[in-house]
């Protein structure tokens, strides 16, 4: 490292064993993944490489994890340490802006699938597909197609809204009641949203998707409309996860504001945890309109 | 000046060269951005290779190289046709995003983005060594994925780059492990690419120097920032699509299956989402480095600066915009057709800027044909045969009878391969004195760009003249009408990798000599942040930032 004679506030980053084991975890997860689903080797019980074991994954996935504790760990020290300078805290909310515009594009592909199939249905229901009998051609000439029974989105969706939305207050009101110095409001606001993030996912996964009227997977059954199911259990499944990482990383700035990490002045890991929190939020409200409502109220029509 | 007082206090500071966890665990831009270059060196040989058997095979009719049994590929286990289709796929999976993403963003990035905006280093300095390590991770998936069941007891996956659907998700011809290790090995390619894409715009929008503002970067800084966005606008769309193809192949949906209601040519759209400005992604870094060595080559600043700084900008936001070009032929309507084709002449407004400004910055100038000149007006020369070949292409009517023919091939490798490739070339050349220390010896340098620029336009010039004919791409056999011009082209290929071997000659050569290279070796031209450092540069450089003052040169 540089010695004392450094005359810029930029911060050079200490040596880090972090990123090589990073790519370690996520090599052996990856091919631990592909074992789990085809097998590498014939024998099928073979621990590491056999087809349906997933050991090799949980081993790749435990590497990344550590990996990640061990990282964001050392960023904190750095944090204690005074490294993040005024300046650089703004590269760490570009940073965390940009990661956010990437996380936008991810959904970009699956709302994309969702209006290509809203829109575009009438053209498949003109599609020679030699599986195809007239009903099943017919089942296209409407979305969602006849055989799926659709939430009626002004039930657990609707409440799922607002509690997203009541959360998105919440989380504000932690944040200001940290600028304004006041640790109690803002502990207590945290607990608020880390809670109502735990209730939205349970109501997503526990509630809601068991009661579906689609499947998810092949069903066998054309008319059930597989894409109809697809596309809406991978969007809303996308958030939801999305909303779990939110909640990890509100509770942590929670545990880091009742160690007393967090300062009136210096407190840019609840921002971006509150950043992260109003994305989830705003994909949620458009989730809400076209893949609940908009469905909902063509097929009344 | 500051540099030097600098350097004369950081030298006793850098790491030796055999210390292993110098680079493991580096968060050393210029480290970092070494081993960028060495992964894609390596890579490029492996990609080359790949090359190399594909026009072995073509260089005359019938089924020669991938023939059952066929002692080299026997010993890969690719001596089918299928194992053909696996050295294209893999050729281009591996040259663009193992060769040419890795030594233009991550390589030259690195290192010379923090030198020219006068930073110490990259906004997040450990963040950038995860963006570097992934890719050898991703890299071995790739490799793997060629050796593991992937059609049938075929190995590997062997339907293009573009991993179309339904081939793709296909449980009777891609139903092995092989394809799913492909899917995630670009799910941690893409993953690198984004942490590296948000650590240039970071570095880029909040770390130059005092007095460096925006409209005074150097042209390559520009180029690297529009080459990011455009990685992080695009690559997580193609995460979506790779997504799906993973659930379809593994969890039973059916977003690309037609007979499940599904619909392959949505995946079309996804990928070219991504694919469009991914071709843009490979040629922006070559735009900006071509922009440096013709200027400093000419010994005058660039002409037009702003309007090359926004050419590269319009061509990143209109590359948005133009992706259904690639897909003519799926039947979409003629009004959406005529729209792409307007969209995409479009874009040869600002290309056109470009060049005409390249042939301005030189016009007039006191030319110096070194090695990186050389390779710089190659790539003007043969960037605008592959453009020009691309307005052709552009037309969705004769696009119908061109599609996915070798004219196809020609295009897309005269902007690639002749294009890209010369300006890592050209690049390579211009900085190895920085990043080494040292020169290279002229005359061996001079001959790999005489070899190579003879044998690359040897393989793909007749290639235009084969697509016109009507052969088709990604045929590992063809009648004998196409042989003349296969031969010849598969003669270019025996030429061009001599000049490979050149190259790493006088690679070699240039760390047994070991000539100093001195501050600047380009002479007064050479006006960018980089050129006031020693050569190597101080392990940290700007511990006190330059500042910069209105008359810089770009």
């Amino acid at each position: 490292m540089a010695h004392g004679e450094v005359k810029h506030d930029y911060h050079l980053v200490n040596p880090s064993p972090w990123p090589f084991t990073a790519s370690i975890g996520a090599f052996v997860a990856a091919v631990g993944f592909v074992v789990s689903q085809k097998g590498l080797v014939a024998d099928a019980n073979n621990f590491f490489f056999g087809e349906g074991q997933w050991a090799l994954f949980w081993i790749g996935m435990i590497i990344l994890i550590a990996t990640c504790v061990g990282w964001w760990s050392d960023v904190i020290k750095e944090s204690k340490a005074g490294d993040h300078t005024p300046v650089v805290d703004i590269g760490l909310r570009y940073g965390m802006i940009l990661f956010i515009a990437s996380e936008v594009m991810f959904f970009v592909a699956w709302f994309w699938v969702f209006f290509e199939m809203t829109i575009f249905h009438g053209n498949r229901a003109d599609w020679v597909v030699p599986t195809w009998d007239a009903t099943t051609a017919a089942a296209w000439a409407n979305w969602p197609p006849p055989a799926v029974e659709t939430f009626d989105p002004f039930h657990l969706p609707l409440i799922n809204t607002l509690i997203l939305l009541l959360s998105g207050t919440t989380v504000t009101w932690a944040h200001h009641a940290m600028q304004t110095g006041d640790r109690n409001g803002a502990r207590n606001g945290l607990i608020l949203t880390v809670l109502l993030g735990v209730v939205f996912a349970w109501v997503q996964f526990a509630v809601e998707y068991p009661a579906a009227g689609f499947a998810f997977g092949n069903t066998e059954d054309i008319t059930n409309a597989n894409v109809y199911g697809a596309s809406f259990f991978m969007a809303t499944g996308f958030h939801g996860f999305h909303v779990i990482i939110g909640t990890i990383f509100l509770a942590i700035c929670l545990l880091r504001v009742i160690a007393g990490q967090m300062t009136p002045q210096k407190h840019f890991g609840l921002e971006a945890a509150a950043w992260y929190w109003h994305f989830v939020d705003v994909v949620w409200l458009f989730l809400f309109t076209f893949v609940y409502v908009m469905p909902y109220l063509t097929m009344q029509g | 000046m500051t540099a030097e007082t600098a350097h004369a206090h950081d030298h006793d500071h850098r790491p030796s060269l055999y210390d292993w966890k110098r680079w493991v665990y580096s968060t050393n831009h210029k480290d970092i951005g070494t081993m960028y270059l060495i992964f894609a060196i390596i890579a490029g040989l492996i990609g080359g290779a790949l090359s190399g058997l594909i026009r072995w095979e073509l260089a005359e009719p019938g089924v020669q190289v991938f023939a059952e049994g066929s002692a080299i590929t026997a010993w890969l286990q690719m001596d089918s046709a299928h194992g053909y289709n696996v050295a294209v796929t893999m050729h281009g999976l591996i040259m663009i995003f193992f060769m040419v993403m890795p030594a233009m963003i991550g390589g030259f990035g690195n290192w010379f983005v923090p030198l020219m905006i006068g930073a110490p280093d990259m906004a997040f300095p450990r963040m950038n060594n995860i963006s570097f390590w992934l890719l050898p991770a991703s890299f071995g998936l790739a490799l793997l994925s060629m050796m593991v069941p992937g059609n049938g007891d075929f190995n590997g996956f062997g339907g293009g780059w573009t991993l179309y659907a339904p081939l793709s998700t296909s449980t009777t011809h891609h139903g092995g492990p092989s394809m799913d290790l492909l899917i995630l090995s670009l799910h941690i390619a893409g993953a690198s690419s984004i942490l590296g894409a948000i650590n240039f715009i970071t570095t880029i929008f909040n770390m130059r120097a005092p007095g460096m503002t925006m409209h005074r970067m150097p042209l390559f800084v520009w180029s690297i920032l529009v080459t990011v966005w455009l990685l992080v606008l695009s690559l997580p769309v193609l995460a979506g699509a790779l997504t799906m193809l993973l659930t379809d192949r593994n969890f039973g949906t059916q977003f690309f299956e037609a007979a499940g209601g599904g619909d392959p040519v949505m995946y079309q759209h996804l990928f070219w989402f991504f694919g469009h400005p991914e071709v843009y992604i490979l040629i922006l870094p070559g735009f900006g480095m071509v922009s440096q060595i013709v200027s400093t080559f000419s010994k005058k600043p660039v002409f037009g600066y702003l309007g090359m700084a926004y050419a590269m900008v319009s061509i990143g936001v209109i590359g948005f915009v133009v992706w259904a070009h690639h897909m003519y032929t799926v039947g979409m309507g003629l009004d959406l057709e005529a729209y792409f084709i307007a969209a995409t002449m479009v874009i040869a407004v600002p290309t056109g800027i470009k060049i005409f400004s390249w042939i301005a910055t030189m016009w007039g100038g006191s030319l110096d044909f070194k090695v990186p000149m050389l390779w710089a007006i190659g790539f003007i020369f043969l960037f605008t045969v592959g453009g020009v070949t691309g307005v052709v292409l552009a037309n969705s009517g004769i696009d119908t009878a061109l599609h996915d023919t070798y004219y196809v091939v020609a295009h897309f490798h005269y902007v690639l391969s002749l294009g890209a490739v010369f300006a890592i070339f050209a690049g390579f050349f211009y900085w190895i004195p920085k990043m080494s220390g040292y020169r290279y010896n002229g005359f061996l340098a001079g001959l790999q760009f005489w070899v190579m620029f003879i044998g690359v336009n040897i393989i793909f010039f007749p290639q235009h003249f084969l697509g016109l004919q009507g052969m088709p791409r990604r045929y590992v056999d063809y009648p004998a009408a196409f042989e003349y011009w296969n031969y010849i082209s598969s003669v270019g290929y025996a030429i061009t990798a001599f000049g490979v071997l050149i190259f790493l000659v006088t690679l070699a050569e240039m760390f047994i000599v070991k000539r100093k290279a001195g501050d600047n070796p380009w002479g007064e031209g050479a006006t960018t942040l980089e050129w006031t450092l020693s050569s190597p540069p101080p392990f940290h450089q700007f511990n006190e930032l330059p500042v910069i003052k209105p008359d810089t040169h770009h």
